[in-house]
């Protein structure tokens, strides 16, 4: 049953990579008491970590000026999240893909992946600088 | 026998260097790059170093871990040593497999197994 509830919203200040995990976890808290199961847990804990990270990294570069904002849902149904950044945004399609052979020994560029792999729905904003992820919980649905 | 950064345990068995990582999430930029300053000085100190990474208190872990892998796989091969990881629960094993990490780390179910495979 999806409740009517508008979604709730966390804002990153100080791009606080500390508080990633304090983020993660009040969210998690949520979606346990949902009932999801450990690995629908484990996908939305990863993909919210590589999302919040991204939004951080590459596209508020660090600068303690700016914002992340986290819009979420989690119903019965599914866990709905959204981060965006106040960078300038990228291009998805155009991200190497690190499975390829050149570039499997590169240290960094397996975020989006693992969204994607894990997440039964991943999106982008046209100018890329906000993600939309949703996963539905599995036990649910016929 | 050493002990090193709280993150890690070192046991040294002849030649080689067991590590064990003892955090059950490694998440935290900072976390990450102690734990790599935790690995780099043992790969420096023994050229050719036969290191197994034990990962049994491992529950997760975030795609940055997997660079710190990366680095510090290329730092033991560049000494050629030898790198292997043990005792990967299935959830962090799918992690490995969906970026196709399996294909160049040797990973092994058990650390018996793991020190057994080096030449």
């Amino acid at each position: 049953m999806v409740s009517e509830t508008p979604p709730k919203k966390i804002r990153v200040v100080d791009n606080d990579v500390y508080a990633i995990s304090k983020i993660c976890g009040r969210l998690l808290d949520e979606v346990r008491e949902k009932n999801f199961n450990s690995d629908e847990i484990f996908a939305i804990h990863l993909a919210l970590e590589e999302a919040i990270f991204n939004a951080l990294k590459h596209g508020n570069k660090f600068d303690p000026k700016k914002t992340v904002d986290i819009d979420y849902l989690i119903t019965d149904d599914k866990c709905d999240i959204a981060v965006a950044d106040e960078g300038s945004g990228f291009s998805p399609d155009s991200l190497p893909d690190p499975r390829a052979e050149e570039n499997l020994y590169k240290p960094c560029g397996r975020g989006v992946l693992l969204m994607r792999s894990y997440m039964d729905v991943v999106e982008f904003n046209e100018s890329g600088n906000r993600v939309h992820m949703v996963k539905y919980k599995k036990t649910n649905k016929s | 026998m050493d002990q090193d950064n709280p993150k890690i345990i070192v046991e040294y068995l002849s030649d080689l260097a067991v590590v064990t990582l003892t955090d059950e999430k490694i998440l935290e930029e900072a976390d990450i790059q102690a734990l790599e300053n935790s690995l780099i000085p043992l790969i420096e100190q023994t050229p050719g170093i036969k290191m197994v990474l034990d990962f049994t208190n491992v529950q997760f872990l975030s795609s940055a871990v997997l660079g710190m892998l990366i680095r510090i796989s290329k730092k033991i091969y560049e000494s050629n040593g030898q790198l292997k990881l043990c005792n990967i629960n299935d959830k962090i094993y799918q992690v490995f497999t969906i970026t196709r990490l399996d294909r160049i780390f040797d990973i092994f179910n058990a650390q018996e197994s793991a020190l057994a495979d080096f030449d």
